[in-house]
């Protein structure tokens, strides 16, 4: 590489690490050299073997072979604590904050110091030091669950830097931030790479990647895929080409919408979350045939209950739910099922599929109950399993074949399992929540073509995603959702990046906006 | 001296003291469920630590190491649950109820032969100098077993630990979210082992304290539910000591009532009438199973026990690479 000012010695040098799972090669042999005062990305998609690497260089997991060395001095950590002592902190994806504590608590946490009597305001008085040191804004004292998911990420990279961890390793820190709080991450990011801080920077989004990192190393099937190339010195084609392992198409190509009647609409719904607080404060949607409505909004402001206030999975505590004009607020889901409401649900183990049952049952689920496959009290297995061919091949799902236990079916195919039975019916009404959640780009792709090839059939489609890029290049309509309040519907021409960000964190802008807020 | 006052005395007096075993259950307990495990084998622990206690006492002569072997069969005897809940990671709530017939079980056994036991050594009773004098409240708290002060120093001492100290942050933190605990170095597990063990102690302290002291004698099934009532009381204290204390004291004054009130002087209201009929016996005896349905019910109820504030692993064994809560 060029220019001169990096030390000899790397931070980090991880040789051939391997690390296998039951039935899984998640590393086969990976190396990794990260310099002092780099923000160094890892890029890979889902299940390319980016978390375990990290999880083996944070303590969590021992490496089955391979050698680490930090600063040049061999290592091997038994345990997160050990990581840590070396300087090394990772910040999960999930973050390890306990919810009941108050930030000074959550900070000394596991700490040797204190060894017994605690005291709330000299570790308070440290963290606020700390916090203005790093331009980390934050108040010591409120509880974790008080704070909103960019301050509670906050409070994660100070319990590292309270610890004393030069080298942080940040797992998808972007998921779960609008677009203005990932700037502000940025910003931190950078001041701390600037004073000698080194971070290490997982991530599958390639803008993000382009936009933050010095040097990339790209994993994929656990595999290295480009060791440290300089950021400035690739594109994002190519970049994604090393991902993936082929030509990806950035753009979808999509016909104009023809939107005709409403097929569904909500109408001043309220409902409750599972703790029993209101989770839905009086949402009002209507999605037209043939189009695709994103909702947009940052995860857990209420996207979950409204489809399954929707789909008949959860007490609509007012407001109403009609399909076609035909009242169904609370209506069994067998009725939704009559009515031409396809469910695509976020959890597809639990609720959008039955891991015991074969490809074939599970493809069976929506329409046994009627013939051909239903008949009275008897199921008919053979236009049961005939149905199940004529889908495992139009959905081009790939299974071993169509009696084995769909728990088996890898991500990607088994959202196609589920697509094929809730679509294949010719749905007036689909819902669909994070369908390409965790998805290859392969996958991604399949599932964007039938919802879109949907939406062309006539069907009204909600998708409800917490990816703005993905609404932005599927949806024809978009909703900002935001704590259970409808923030604005825009024509998705007239979206505006910045503006639907502000409101996934609760601004109202535009017209009629209140006065004078950040 | 008024009827009225003495008659109030005389019944807080009896609370304090026949609320101790429960207090000790219940602190026990609130150790345990604080660090995630919920423990319903309180019970069997506590016949265990009653029935060990007072063989040995009887056998020895010595009520001390009755004591202690009692307080050490009740850890021992956790530690059955503590394997099958954390280790194997099993359900908590068959493995408590397993724990407390088993107890049952093997304390009817053990005790086969104490059954007409009447003069088996108690621990020590004996005024706090001073401060027993004090009118009312001296007699009220202060002329009792020694296991009911050791119950007033243990409940501060718990409190402390859990609110105001390391290893008490890291046991809150075990309960509330084992994986960030996990993340940071603290052994999970290990601190389960021990919380749980904690709660066994003191189950066994508290039988030990029913049969060296409080009712000193042994029957079959001695506790008498009192190791569901620890378990309920967990819940409505809101898993804190002192809250719990209060409970405890206020269950043993009700429990007390229809035993030593007979002679309750005229109150209002012919209140004095409910307090003298012997069916309120047959009320107080249900308390236990009704508790038991109470906590069933609670803790079956998810959004119901946010409401509550229970540790939010509570019931939850903890495998490290499952997603967090």
């Amino acid at each position: 590489m060029e220019s001169s000012a990096k030390v000899d010695v790397p931070a980090v040098d991880m040789r051939g690490i391997v690390k296998r799972f039951p039935g899984v090669l998640a590393n086969d042999h990976v190396d990794l050299t990260v310099y002092e005062g780099e923000v160094h990305a890892l890029l890979g998609e889902n299940g390319a073997g980016k978390s375990t690497l990290m999880n083996i260089l944070s303590g969590l997991y021992q490496p089955d072979e391979g050698e680490i060395r930090v600063r040049g001095e061999r290592v091997s950590f038994g345990s997160p604590k050990d990581a840590i002592r070396q300087g090394i902190g990772m910040i999960h994806q999930h973050f390890m904050l306990v919810p009941s504590f108050s930030v000074a608590e959550n900070i000394m946490l596991g700490m040797d110091e204190p060894r017994f009597l605690l005291d709330p305001q000299k570790i308070e008085g440290t963290v606020r030091e700390l916090s203005e040191r790093y331009n980390l804004d934050v108040d010591p004292s409120s509880k974790i669950w008080q704070l909103s998911v960019g301050e509670q990420q906050r409070v994660e990279v100070l319990k590292m830097l309270y610890r004393g961890a030069t080298i942080l390793i940040m797992d998808e820190p972007t998921a779960v931030l609008t677009p203005q709080e990932v700037e502000d991450l940025f910003q931190t990011l950078r001041g701390m790479a600037k004073s000698g801080h080194t971070i290490i920077f997982i991530s599958h989004k390639l803008d993000e990647v382009l936009a933050i990192a010095d040097r990339i190393t790209v994993l994929r099937r656990g595999r290295l895929e480009a060791a440290g190339v300089e950021a400035s010195s690739v594109t994002k084609k190519e970049l994604a080409h090393l991902m993936v392992g082929r030509e990806v198409l950035f753009r979808i190509e999509k016909k104009p919408a023809k939107a005709g009647e409403v097929v569904m609409e909500v109408e001043d719904l309220q409902a409750e979350d599972d703790k029993g607080l209101p989770a839905l404060k009086g949402v009002s949607l209507q999605v037209r045939s043939g189009e695709i409505l994103g909702l947009a909004g940052v995860a857990g402001n209420g996207q979950r209950e409204l489809a399954q206030a929707i789909c008949g999975l959860r007490p609509v505590m007012g407001g109403v739910v009609r399909v076609h004009g035909k009242e169904v607020t609370n209506a069994a889901p067998v009725v939704l099922i009559k009515e031409g409401v396809a469910y695509i649900p976020e959890d597809r183990h639990g609720v959008g599929s039955v891991p015991n049952l074969s490809v074939a049952e599970n493809l069976a689920l929506r329409n046994y109950r009627w013939p051909p496959i239903g008949n009275g009290w008897r199921i008919n297995r053979v236009a049961l399993r005939k149905q199940a061919v004529e889908l495992v091949q139009t959905f081009d799902i790939v299974t071993p074949s169509i009696d084995t236990p769909s728990r088996l079916l890898s991500g990607g195919n088994l959202q196609k399992m589920i697509l094929a039975r809730e679509l294949s019916g010719d749905p007036r009404v689909v819902i669909a929540v994070h369908p390409t959640r965790g998805l290859d780009v392969g996958a991604t792709e399949a599932v964007h073509r039938l919802l879109l090839q949907e939406r062309d059939q006539g069907a009204g489609v909600l998708l409800i995603s917490e990816d703005l890029d993905e609404i932005l290049s599927l949806a024809d309509r978009i909703a900002v959702i935001y704590e259970g309040q409808i923030m604005s519907v825009v024509d998705a021409e007239d979206a505006d990046i910045e503006e639907l960000g502000l409101q996934m964190a609760g601004t109202r802008v535009g017209a009629g906006a209140e006065k004078g807020e950040a | 001296m008024s009827d009225y006052l003495i008659f109030f005395t005389t019944i807080l007096a009896a609370g304090v003291a026949s609320g101790t075993p429960v207090l000790y259950a219940t602190i026990g307990e609130v150790f345990s469920e604080r660090a995630g495990v919920l423990n319903l084998g309180v019970e069997g622990m506590m016949l265990m630590g009653a029935v060990t206690a007072f063989r040995v006492s009887h056998v020895t002569g010595n009520p001390w190491l009755g004591l202690a072997m009692g307080i050490l069969v009740g850890g021992l005897f956790s530690l059955l649950h503590a394997l099958v809940s954390i280790t194997l990671r099993g359900d908590q709530v068959v493995s408590g109820l397993a724990l407390t017939f088993v107890g049952f079980g093997m304390s009817s056994v053990i005790g086969w032969p104490l059954i007409d036991v009447r003069d088996a050594p108690r621990l020590p009773a004996f005024d706090i100098p001073l401060l027993a004098d004090i009118p009312v409240l001296g007699k009220i708290f202060f002329q009792h077993s020694v296991v009911v002060y050791i119950g007033f120093l243990l409940v501060p001492l718990a409190w402390f630990i859990i609110n105001r100290t390391r290893p008490g942050l890291h046991m809150r933190a075990v309960g509330e979210y084992p994986a960030a605990a996990d993340a940071l170095g603290i052994h999970v597990d290990r601190l389960r082992y021990l919380y749980v063990l904690v709660g066994g102690l003191l189950a066994g302290m508290a039988g030990a304290s029913l049969t060296l002291a409080i009712t000193p004698l042994w029957i079959e099934g001695v506790t008498a539910g009192q190791g569901w009532i620890a378990v309920g009381l967990v819940i409505f204290a809101g898993w804190d000591p002192f809250r719990a204390a209060f409970g405890s004291y206020l269950f043993g004054a009700i429990r007390r009532l229809p035993l030593d009130l007979q002679g309750a002087p005229v109150l209002p209201w012919n209140l004095h009438l409910i307090l003298r009929d012997p069916l309120l016996n047959y009320f107080t005896n249900m308390l236990p199973y009704l508790f038991t349905i109470a906590v069933l019910v609670i803790g079956s109820r998810e959004a119901m026990r946010k409401k509550l504030g229970a540790p939010a692993a509570l019931g939850t064994p903890y495998i490290r690479g499952e997603r967090g809560v």
